[in-house]
Formats: C-alpha cells, sequence, structure tokens
C-alpha cells in the first residue's frame, strides 16, 4: 500500500520523462527521414564518389554502438566544434538523428529499388526530367513500400533513447533513477517504467500501422510486402 | 603529450584491456542467447496453448524493454529483493534475455518458412513431434535463420558496452576512462569506435563465410530470402 501511495505520488514526475523521452524518438526519426531519404537517392542514383561518400557514413554510423556515438559527440565532436554549450537533449537528439539517418537511408535505398527500372524509363520516355521522375513517380511509390520498415525503426530509436540517460538527458530512463534513489523502491518503479516504455512502444506502433493502412493504394497494399 | 604516444602507448593497451572483457561478455551470451532463442521459437511454434503463450509474452515484454532498462533491474533492481548479480552477470543475463528474444522472432519466422508437409511426411515416417522438429524442421529453419540471427549478433557486440553503464568496464568503459583521464574524448572515442567497426566488419565476413559452408545446394542464400 506504502509503495502504491509512493508510486502515486511520483507518477506524475515519471510522466514529465516521457515528454523529454518521446521528442528524442521524434527528433530522431524527423532528423532521420530528412537525412536518410536524399542519401538514399544519392546511393542509388547519385556518381560513385556521392555513392562511396554515403556508403561509408551508413557503415560508420551502423557499425558504432549509440553509447560510444553519444559519448563521442557530446564529449568530443560537439565540443570541439565549439558547440559545447549545446543541452545533453539536443546532442542526443541530433545523435539519434544522424544514426538513424545511417538505417533509414537503407531502407528507403531497398525500397527505391524495388521500384522497377522500368518505371525510370517509362517516365523519362513521356518526356519527365529524372528530378520529375523521382518525385512523383518513383518516390510515392518507394515510399509507401518503406513504411512497414520504416516503422520498424521507431522501437529500434524508442530504445535507443533510453541510452541518452549515459550523457545526462533528463529522459524516462534518467527520471526513473532519480525516483529510484530518492525512494528506495527498487522494483515497482522500474516496472511502471517498463510499463511505459511498452506502452509507447506497441501503442506507437499501432499508431503507424494504421497510418500504413491509411496511405495505402488499392492493389498496391504494402501489406503484400 | 604527442598524440601517436598517446594512441599507441596510453590508448591502445587499455582498450585491448577492454576488448578481452567485451569479448567475454559476448562469448558467454551468445551461445545461451541463441539456445534460449531456439527453446522460445520452438515453444512459440510447436507448444501447448500455455507455452505458446509464456514465449509469446516473454518476447513481447523484451522487446518492448530498453535493454539499458532491462540492465539496471537486473543490477540495482534485484537485490531488492535479495538476488544480487555482480556486474559482469548481471550484464550477461540481460543480454541473453535480449538477444534470445530477438533470436526467438527470427527463428520463429523460419521455422514458419518450413513447409507444414514436412511436419506430417516426418510423422508418416513414424518420428515422433519432437524428432520432426529436431531432425527435420530445425536444420533448414536454421539455415534460413542466419542472415537474421547474424545482425542479431553484430546488434550484441554493439550492445555490449552497455554493460559499462553497470560499471563493467569493457572496450566503451576501457575509452572512457582513458578519455576523460587525458581529456582527449574525440581521439578516444574515435579509436574505440573504430574497434567497434573493426569487431563488425570481420564479424560480418565470417557470417557470410559461414553461411556459404553451410549452405545445403539447391537452398541458396537468393532461394531462402525468396522463401522468406
Amino acid at each position: 500500500m506504502d509503495v502504491l501511495l509512493i508510486l502515486i505520488d511520483w507518477f506524475p514526475y515519471l510522466l514529465s520523462g516521457v515528454a523529454a523521452t518521446l521528442g528524442l524518438v521524434l527528433s530522431g526519426l524527423v532528423l532521420g527521414l530528412l537525412l536518410g531519404l536524399p542519401m538514399a537517392l544519392g546511393q542509388v542514383y547519385g556518381s560513385r564518389p556521392v555513392r562511396w561518400v554515403v556508403g561509408v557514413y551508413v557503415w560508420f554510423f551502423r557499425g558504432l554502438p549509440i553509447l560510444v556515438l553519444l559519448f563521442l559527440f557530446w564529449f568530443g565532436i560537439f565540443p570541439g566544434l565549439g558547440l559545447g554549450n549545446l543541452s545533453a537533449f539536443v546532442v542526443g537528439a541530433v545523435v539519434l538523428g544522424l544514426r538513424g539517418a545511417a538505417y533509414q537511408s537503407q531502407i528507403f535505398r531497398g525500397a527505391i529499388q524495388s521500384v522497377g527500372e522500368g518505371q525510370m524509363i517509362a517516365a523519362r520516355s513521356l518526356g519527365m526530367s529524372r528530378l520529375t521522375a523521382i518525385r512523383s513517380v518513383i518516390l510515392p511509390q518507394a515510399m509507401r513500400i518503406a513504411l512497414p520498415g520504416w516503422s520498424n525503426e521507431y522501437p529500434n530509436i524508442l530504445t535507443d533513447s533510453a541510452v541518452c540517460y549515459a550523457i545526462g538527458v533528463v529522459e524516462l530512463l534518467t527520471i526513473t533513477s532519480r525516483i529510484v534513489t530518492q525512494t528506495h523502491i527498487t522494483m515497482p518503479i522500474y516496472f511502471a517504467a517498463a510499463g511505459i516504455f511498452i506502452i509507447l512502444n506497441y501503442g506507437g506502433l499501432k499508431v503507424l500501422h494504421r497510418l500504413e493502412k491509411r496511405i495505402a493504394i488499392p492493389g498496391f497494399g504494402t501489406g503484400a510486402m | 603529450m604527442d598524440q601517436s604516444v598517446f594512441i599507441f602507448e596510453i590508448l591502445l593497451p587499455a582498450l585491448m584491456q577492454g576488448l578481452v572483457v567485451t569479448l567475454q561478455l559476448i562469448a558467454c551470451s551468445a551461445p545461451f542467447g541463441l539456445a534460449l532463442g531456439i527453446g522460445v521459437a520452438v515453444g512459440r511454434q510447436y507448444g501447448g496453448r500455455f507455452v505458446s503463450s509464456v514465449c509469446k509474452t516473454f518476447v513481447f515484454l523484451i522487446k518492448g524493454t530498453p535493454l539499458l532498462l532491462l540492465l539496471f533491474i537486473l543490477y540495482f533492481g534485484l537485490p531488492a529483493i535479495g538476488i544480487t548479480f555482480s556486474a559482469f552477470v548481471a550484464s550477461v543475463v540481460g543480454f541473453i534475455l535480449c538477444n534470445g528474444a530477438y533470436n526467438a522472432e527470427y527463428i520463429r519466422g523460419a521455422l514458419m518458412s518450413v513447409k507444414d508437409g514436412q511436419m506430417v511426411a516426418a510423422q508418416a515416417l513414424g518420428m515422433t513431434r519432437w524428432q520432426a522438429i529436431r531432425s527435420v524442421i530445425l536444420p533448414q529453419a536454421l539455415r534460413r535463420a542466419i542472415p537474421g540471427l547474424s545482425n542479431e549478433f553484430i546488434y550484441l557486440i554493439k550492445y555490449s558496452s552497455l554493460a559499462y553503464m553497470l560499471t563493467v568496464i569493457e572496450l566503451s568503459g576501457a575509452g572512457k576512462l582513458v578519455a576523460t583521464k587525458y581529456f582527449l574524448y574525440t581521439e578516444s572515442f574515435a579509436i574505440v569506435g573504430i574497434v567497434y567497426l573493426v569487431l563488425v566488419t570481420i564479424t560480418t565476413a565470417a557470417v557470410n563465410i559461414l553461411e556459404s559452408r553451410v549452405a545445403v545446394p539447391g537452398t541458396t542464400r537468393a532461394a531462402t530470402a525468396a522463401q522468406l
């Protein structure tokens, strides 16, 4: 009973961590999308140097643990660039975004490549420029194909966001351990936090799956993928 | 201090000690993670209603919780109810649970890709259900699961760094200690990163060799991908 009362007492504080966690996840997803899509286009349609640069970027950001990336940017690269004043939250969001871009670019690349080459040729023969063809023929199809894979990025970024604890971002896990330190109640608080993460995880996925259905073109189901 | 002196005489020796711990973490986790994955996948696919739902819930809970929180529960939480692990053991247990849950998903997908007729045929030949799973279904399914399992193994290499958050001085931790002591953060973490890249790249190459070694003719990677 005691434990329950304390849990109820601290619950609003725990929820304040949810806002920060969701902020990290959303900025990671959006930044990853904004960077990842051009990278994918560069890797499919770009010249050899462009493809090489994107390839190295992807290899680097996918090969390093998120913890090392966070340490590298938080202690090393950002202060080295004179950006030492950036808050941990911003650094965490940027690192999640840069890393997300590496993963997302590969999802988009696969989707773009799965749209038949004939479509580009057909579009060109109708007088479209390469860019117009990409924008109005390839991408509308590719993005729909990419969505299921892209949705699966959400739980990955959500679980990665917890590692931002290591550089002192005040997100859900940080707040959880603060409450544990203050109240000396461990398991119920950890389980409450785990429950919140699980709800965020599967709730978010549900929203994304609904979005998939909404933008699906009949007969061109993302479900078929 | 000269940069090369720092890197070769201070940083790298420390990182090598950390690397040994990282490799120990991986070596202790990966086999059990694979075994757990097989057990959970088989339980979910062929177990009775109860076993199946236990396996399903296990995967649901582990996949939904960040690994770092799971590690905190194991290391800081369990002592409250009288179970105390060392930081190393807590990390390994966390990695096994996480690795096992994700492996189970890949193996289950592979199990489902083996046609039902094979089980029927095996039973028609007089095999028990268990024998059929062990000698007919699993040998095929595990080969098909190799790409997914190796992905998970590479994730394991990377998330083994989270053991540092439980004070295990593995590769990242060793880098962090040196970086903090000498105030050379970019250099230290860049080199830590390179060591991880080397590990990941070697593993990827090794997995490709393994895959072609255990391949059964006629079930090539392309064929496998099409079936999955």
